[in-house]
């Protein structure tokens, strides 16, 4: 049923000084990286994407960016204390291919670290390219290099790894390999620049997109983009290049609580 | 499919079926999926003059045969929403539902969209609004009266009443629209308003702590206010409460509804429910002899 769950935080793990995950225990099921969970803090109720999933432990890990309200209530929270779980919700990625390339930027590398260890362990071969602002913001590096993918973090300010944009260093990977397929998640503006490689590279790819959400069962339509009407919450978040197409709005604007439109460029 | 084609109001609607305002009817976008998924016509979430955010999270939860929402009326403003109206491919009948606190602000809501939809839906029933919008107007029949007779006064199009069943006597406020000169009736709203707590922390589970009940389970009450109100106006009625599939349809029609809505039934089978109805109702004409929708409306007072 569409409840919440009341978890405790299991631990807390300080990534970065703006982004903690939360590990809760969960009987996994049917969970998937590029899957979302609605939290409930007992004021108000977000999406987060699931970043750890682990049934051997029967756990999941959520990564939460401390950037207004909500998250910064979850961010003074402590083991132990109780939250509210529904989900997992959307569609998430399809593993597919023996090379792959994963690129995010900032959080949205939370469904991509998920992806990266599922995805080696099925023997696929990983590149991920990690962008952030600087060296101080670069997410789960031990993670990803315990699951034994091939890091390439990038800097914009040049303080680790490549310097410059996420999407500078993808083109350069594009060029000089070849991969199956590729998966995307970070700003939105980030992915927008990838779709445009894709194309050029003729690569077959899947992006994961955020919009507000009030239900997140498929009913209210906050989440609906344009111009073709589909859910985020459930022909999302995550969807092929081709599909991409028919959102219109992507890359250029989307809706608030009230549905009016904010540009995103 | 020719029939399954009926009319109300003088709209005509290629089957019995409408999507009901609440449900992925926020944007052009969703509005022609709807549209292009097989609905009769399509209801647009309630708006109002200004902008809405509506009540935080959590605006929905699951109970046992439906939903409980308290999702606030939420809507961009009339402005921003004349521009989704722009956007509506107009394959099927438009009815837009609107909402405000008085009769003034109905009046003004009218004038500014009567012209680019088909019908209009007044929402004086949502159980969970604030400000004297909602079911605080359609729990008093003189108040719903005078917001018809408001609207009546300014546009050319159809008027539908939208009724809550959370009165004592709903034909009270049904014969209270028709006289003020309403064209249809359009119940129910949503049922309640009911509630959830979470039993681990004792926390109400929506936000706004209250909210309408739709689904499954208030069918036999949408259901018997449909049968009631046919009794007491001439008017069209317009059934909408817990319906999922073809034979809930039928029994809408029977009770006396001329069309239905759809709403809540979209979480269980998603927009193909307006197919599957559609197909379910037209197996089941043809295998009792019914020749049109508009024979069946009604059939159950044949026999009392």
């Amino acid at each position: 049923m569409h409840v919440p769950n009341i978890v405790k935080i299991k631990e807390i793990i300080q990534d970065t000084e703006t982004v903690k995950t939360f590990i809760f225990k969960w009987e996994v099921k049917d969970e998937v990286p590029g899957h979302f969970m609605m939290m409930w803090n007992f004021q108000d109720e977000k999406p987060m994407s699931i970043s750890l999933i682990d049934p051997i432990k029967d756990e999941i890990g959520i990564s939460i960016k401390k950037v207004g309200k909500f998250t910064e209530s979850i961010h003074l929270m402590d083991v132990g204390d109780e939250l509210g779980l529904r989900g997992p919700y959307g569609r998430g990625f399809k593993i597919i291919g023996s090379r792959i390339l994963a690129v995010g930027g900032g959080i949205g590398m939370a469904p991509l670290v998920a992806f990266a260890e599922e995805a080696s362990k099925r023997g696929i071969k990983l590149d991920v390219i990690n962008a952030a602002t600087t060296q101080d913001e670069l997410l789960f590096l031990s993670r990803f290099k315990k699951s034994g993918v091939n890091l390439m973090p990038c800097t914009n300010d040049g303080s680790f790894g490549f310097c410059g944009f996420g999407t500078a260093l993808a083109e350069k990977a594009l060029k000089n390999d070849s991969y199956d397929m590729l998966v995307c998640c970070g700003p939105e503006l980030m992915m927008k620049k990838l779709v445009e490689l894709v194309d050029k590279f003729k690569i077959p790819a899947q992006f994961s997109l955020e919009r507000y959400m009030k239900c997140a069962v498929g009913l209210c339509g906050q989440c609906c983009v344009d111009d073709v009407g589909w859910r985020i919450c459930v022909e999302g978040p995550v969807f092929w290049r081709d599909d991409l197409r028919l959102i219109k709005e992507f890359g250029k604007y989307k809706r608030d609580a009230a549905g009016v439109k904010h540009s995103l460029i | 499919m020719l029939v399954l084609e009926t009319e109300i109001c003088r709209l005509k609607m290629r089957n019995p079926t409408m999507l009901a305002a609440g449900v992925l009817g926020t944007t052009a976008a969703s509005l022609n999926w709807a549209s292009k998924s097989g609905a009769g016509a399509i209801v647009t979430k309630s708006f109002s003059i200004d902008p809405n955010k509506g009540y935080a999270n959590p605006t929905t939860v699951e109970v046992t045969g439906g939903f409980i929402n308290a999702v606030g009326l939420s809507n961009p403003g009339v402005e921003a929403f004349t521009l989704e109206l722009k956007k509506l491919e107009r394959s099927v009948p438009v009815v837009a539902s609107i909402y405000g606190s008085n009769p003034e602000e109905f009046g003004r809501l009218a004038t500014k969209i009567g012209g680019m939809v088909d019908m209009i839906e007044l929402n004086v029933s949502c159980p969970h609004a604030v400000g004297g919008c909602g079911a605080s107007i359609g729990q008093d029949p003189d108040l719903t009266a005078e917001v018809v007779k408001t609207v009546k006064n300014v546009i050319k199009n159809p008027i539908s009443v939208k009724l809550t069943p959370n009165v004592t006597d709903i034909v009270e406020i049904a014969v209270a629209s028709q006289k003020a000169g309403c064209d249809a009736l359009t119940l129910i709203n949503s049922l309640g308003p009911g509630m959830r707590i979470d039993i681990e922390t004792a926390h109400t589970i929506l936000h706004n702590k209250f909210g309408g009940l739709s689904g499954p389970a208030i069918k036999p009450i949408a259901l018997r206010c449909v049968y009631d109100v046919y009794k007491a106006v001439s008017v069209p009625l317009i059934g909408v409460g817990g319906i999922k599939d073809y034979m809930d349809v039928v029994e809408f029609l029977f009770a006396g509804a001329s069309c239905v809505q759809i709403g809540t039934a979209i979480y269980y089978d998603g927009l193909k429910v307006f197919r599957d109805i559609c197909t379910g109702l037209e197996r089941f004409m043809k295998r009792k002899g019914y020749q049109s929708v508009k024979e069946m409306v009604g059939k159950t007072h044949n026999y009392y």
